[in-house]
């Protein structure tokens, strides 16, 4: 009898983990316009990559192709290995992929638990709507981030920026996602409420989720990242880990898209102007 | 008082703090309070204008039958229009399908099938006919905007023009009558009532409804330690609700059937004429039931179904809704096959009260239902509307005509004044809306 050693999962202590997700050769194309072009990035469990680039380096359409707001015209997408499709947003919330906009993506004439369930609504018997027990969740869930969050009858559109930014969050975490990308979470943010998404950040990688955060300001993301990918004009730069490089090594690489050994002295100091 | 201080500008124009106050406690919905406040100083207006002719049993029943079909229709408006869109074609489409429901009861059924004329399941079929059809041609034109994304404005404008040319392609200018008997009973008059004790029942299965869904919304708040209202509030709007119930159902039994007709139905039952008349109570007329109907199941489904879930977050935000993973497209069709079957419901009564099909019918139906659901708090912005204000807009825009008519007001002035109102009650209402900082 022959035993069929490539049927078993053992995976070899040395052998480098599988990803939790891996986006491979993604290409996306707006009208002829190359927007995204063969950009390979992974992600880890328990893993925070940030994604950065300036404007319209192609970082937020990349990662739309992850959430499926905006399918990749050609490139795979593999969740723990397997390849995956996505095709709209309900496919990736299926595999665990929560997004938190930068425009946050609320209904604003609808209340917070509305926004919370919006597209996954709780049902009681006969299929209505069961208000009570989609308020109770979320007054459940709001308690952890946000505990002096009262206003869960009013409409969204009439809560300041920090509490809708709450609102986003906690529709991103309320369906235990294994996979959370943020799109300029503290764009909009005052400095103590940046500390709390922060803080969010941290506890939720230690629970062990992987996290793509993105963003155009390196200083956002420098702290929080295990590793950051680079991009600009499409093209992916390059993915470094925090702990090689320099903050002005990465703007080197944001800026004129050079790699870190790559980036001189008289670099920096045009950088620095 | 401090006003010779002059430190309390402001405090003078709110509301007293006491009305203020009970508001709160009673949770209602401010705006469809302020809609039934407008409709009270109508009416009045009109009653005191015209020497107490308005507030009669009578004007006020035939008030209900004239605002059911435009209010039928006003329900599905509300959704178009929340979820940015718009359908024009409302009064051609439901002409068409008065039209095709009077051909099926008048023609297709007895002649070309030799069925006869009368048969009991002639209306039912009728009206199956035109759901269907008012579904699929609804549907047609929500698919060309959802799908095609032609806008809306351009679709049912196309369609006003389609369904009514149509008609007039096929009538040839001939007017369909008479109609079947029972289908006849869709359209109200005295003869087409519930009469009294039907009445009552169903003004008592309304109160039963009340109270439950008061009692069934406070058990579900209270089993999950959320706050509830005040007792002594709950009790009040229940007693309220079923007072407004009550008076209503007694005016339309206080509503005797015409002269002629009661003197038919002693004759036929072989009563003999009482000297001092015979009093019949006319009751709920039929149509105003079916409104009662559809606006209870369009609110249900507005406010606690899925569907209307999503319609409000379309207009609310459209990409959020589509990031939430709704299916957008699917979904503002559906808005336009409901639109549809609603125009097939009040083609239904519109022709059984004329007891006949012209080619004419519907004309300028869109206008009136557009302007109802708009009076009744439905904005253009999107996102923002609520079934029973367009009813309640449906029946201001009939008290309105018919309170005109009652002082012999001439149609242009009628006109005037109606389109008049529509702007300034739009206006007055964005303005409200941005003092409120909404």
């Amino acid at each position: 009898m022959t035993t069929t050693t490539a049927t078993v999962p053992t995976v070899h202590p040395s052998a480098p983990r599988v990803p939790l997700v891996e986006l491979r050769d993604i290409r996306v194309a707006f009208g002829g316009v190359h927007a995204v072009e063969d950009v390979t990035v992974d992600l880890h469990a328990g893993e925070v990559v940030g994604v950065v680039g300036g404007n319209g380096a192609g970082k937020s359409t990349l990662i739309r192709t992850l959430s499926g707001a905006h399918p990749a015209d050609s490139g795979q997408i593999l969740i723990n290995g397997e390849p995956v499709e996505i095709h709209n947003p309900r496919d990736a919330k299926a595999l665990g992929i929560e997004t938190i906009y930068q425009t946050l993506a609320l209904a604003d004439n609808i209340d917070a638990a509305g926004n919370v369930f919006l597209g996954r609504e709780l049902l009681s018997r006969f299929g209505s709507l069961d208000d009570a027990a989609m308020e109770s969740a979320t007054r459940k869930v709001m308690g952890r981030l946000n505990p002096r969050f009262r206003n869960f009858k009013t409409a969204v559109k009439s809560l300041s920026g920090g509490q809708r930014q709450s609102v986003a969050i906690a529709r991103a975490i309320h369906f235990n996602a294994r996979i959370l990308i943020m799109d300029e979470p503290t764009a909009a943010l005052g400095p103590a409420e940046t500390v709390q998404v922060r803080e969010l950040v941290a506890q939720l990688k230690a629970e062990g989720l992987g996290i793509f955060l993105i963003s155009h300001d390196i200083h956002d993301v420098f702290d929080l990242a295990d590793r950051i990918s680079v991009m600009l004009q499409g093209r992916l730069v390059g993915t470094v880990n925090k702990a090689d490089v320099t903050k002005d090594e990465v703007l080197g690489m944001i800026i004129m898209g050079k790699k870190p050994g790559e980036v001189t002295a008289k670099d920096i100091a045009t950088l620095h102007g | 008082m401090t006003e010779a201080s002059g430190v309390l500008p402001d405090a003078s124009r709110e509301p007293p703090r006491s009305l203020r106050s009970l508001l709160f406690s009673l949770e209602i919905d401010t705006r469809l309070l302020g809609m039934i406040g407008a409709l009270a100083v109508i009416w009045i207006f009109f009653n005191v204008i015209s020497g107490g002719s308005f507030l009669t049993p009578r004007n006020l029943w035939n008030l209900s039958v004239q605002s059911a079909s435009i209010a039928i229709m006003a329900t599905a408006m509300v959704l178009i229009i929340v979820s940015r869109n718009i359908d024009l074609s409302v009064g051609s489409l439901l002409g068409f399908l008065g039209y095709t429901m009077a051909m099926v009861q008048a023609e297709w059924i007895p002649k070309t099938l030799g069925l006869g004329f009368d048969q009991p399941y002639t209306w039912i079929i009728t009206l199956l006919v035109g759901v269907v059809l008012g579904a699929l041609l609804g549907g047609f034109q929500g698919v060309l905007v959802a799908y095609a994304r032609i806008p809306s404005f351009i679709v049912t404008l196309g369609g006003l023009l389609v369904w009514r040319g149509l008609i007039f392609r096929y009538a040839q200018g001939q007017t369909i009558a008479p109609l079947d008997v029972n289908f006849r009973l869709l359209g109200g008059g005295p003869g087409a009532s519930l009469g009294e004790v039907a009445s009552w029942v169903v003004g008592l299965i309304a109160c039963l409804g009340i109270i439950y869904t008061l009692i069934a919304g406070r058990r579900r708040r209270r089993r999950y330690g959320f706050p509830v209202r005040v007792m002594w509030a709950e009790v009040l709007l229940g007693v309220l609700g079923c007072l407004a119930v009550l008076v209503a159902v007694w005016v339309a039994n206080s509503y005797p059937w015409p002269e002629a007709l009661a003197r038919d139905y002693a004759e036929a039952q072989g009563i003999a004429w009482p000297a001092g008349g015979l009093f019949i109570p006319t009751g709920i007329a039929i149509p105003v039931l079916l409104m009662l109907g559809v606006g209870l199941v369009m609110a249900y489904v507005a406010s606690r179904r899925r569907f209307g879930r999503y319609v409000y977050a379309i207009g609310g935000n459209p990409d959020a809704a589509e990031l939430g993973g709704i299916n957008v497209r699917r979904t503002i069709t559906m808005t336009f096959v409901l639109m549809g079957v609603m125009c097939a419901i009040s083609a239904a009564i519109q022709t059984a009260r004329l007891n006949a099909a012209v080619t004419g019918l519907g004309t300028t139906n869109e206008l009136d239902v557009i302007s109802a659901a708009v009076i009744g708090g439905t904005s253009f912005a999107g996102g923002i509307g609520t079934i029973p204000g367009a009813i309640l807009g449906a029946v201001v825009m009939q008290s309105l005509r018919s309170g005109m008519l009652l002082l012999n007001v001439d149609s242009p002035t009628q006109d005037i004044v109606v389109g008049a109102v529509l702007v300034a009650a739009v206006g007055f209402d964005s303005y409200v809306r941005r003092k409120a900082g909404g």
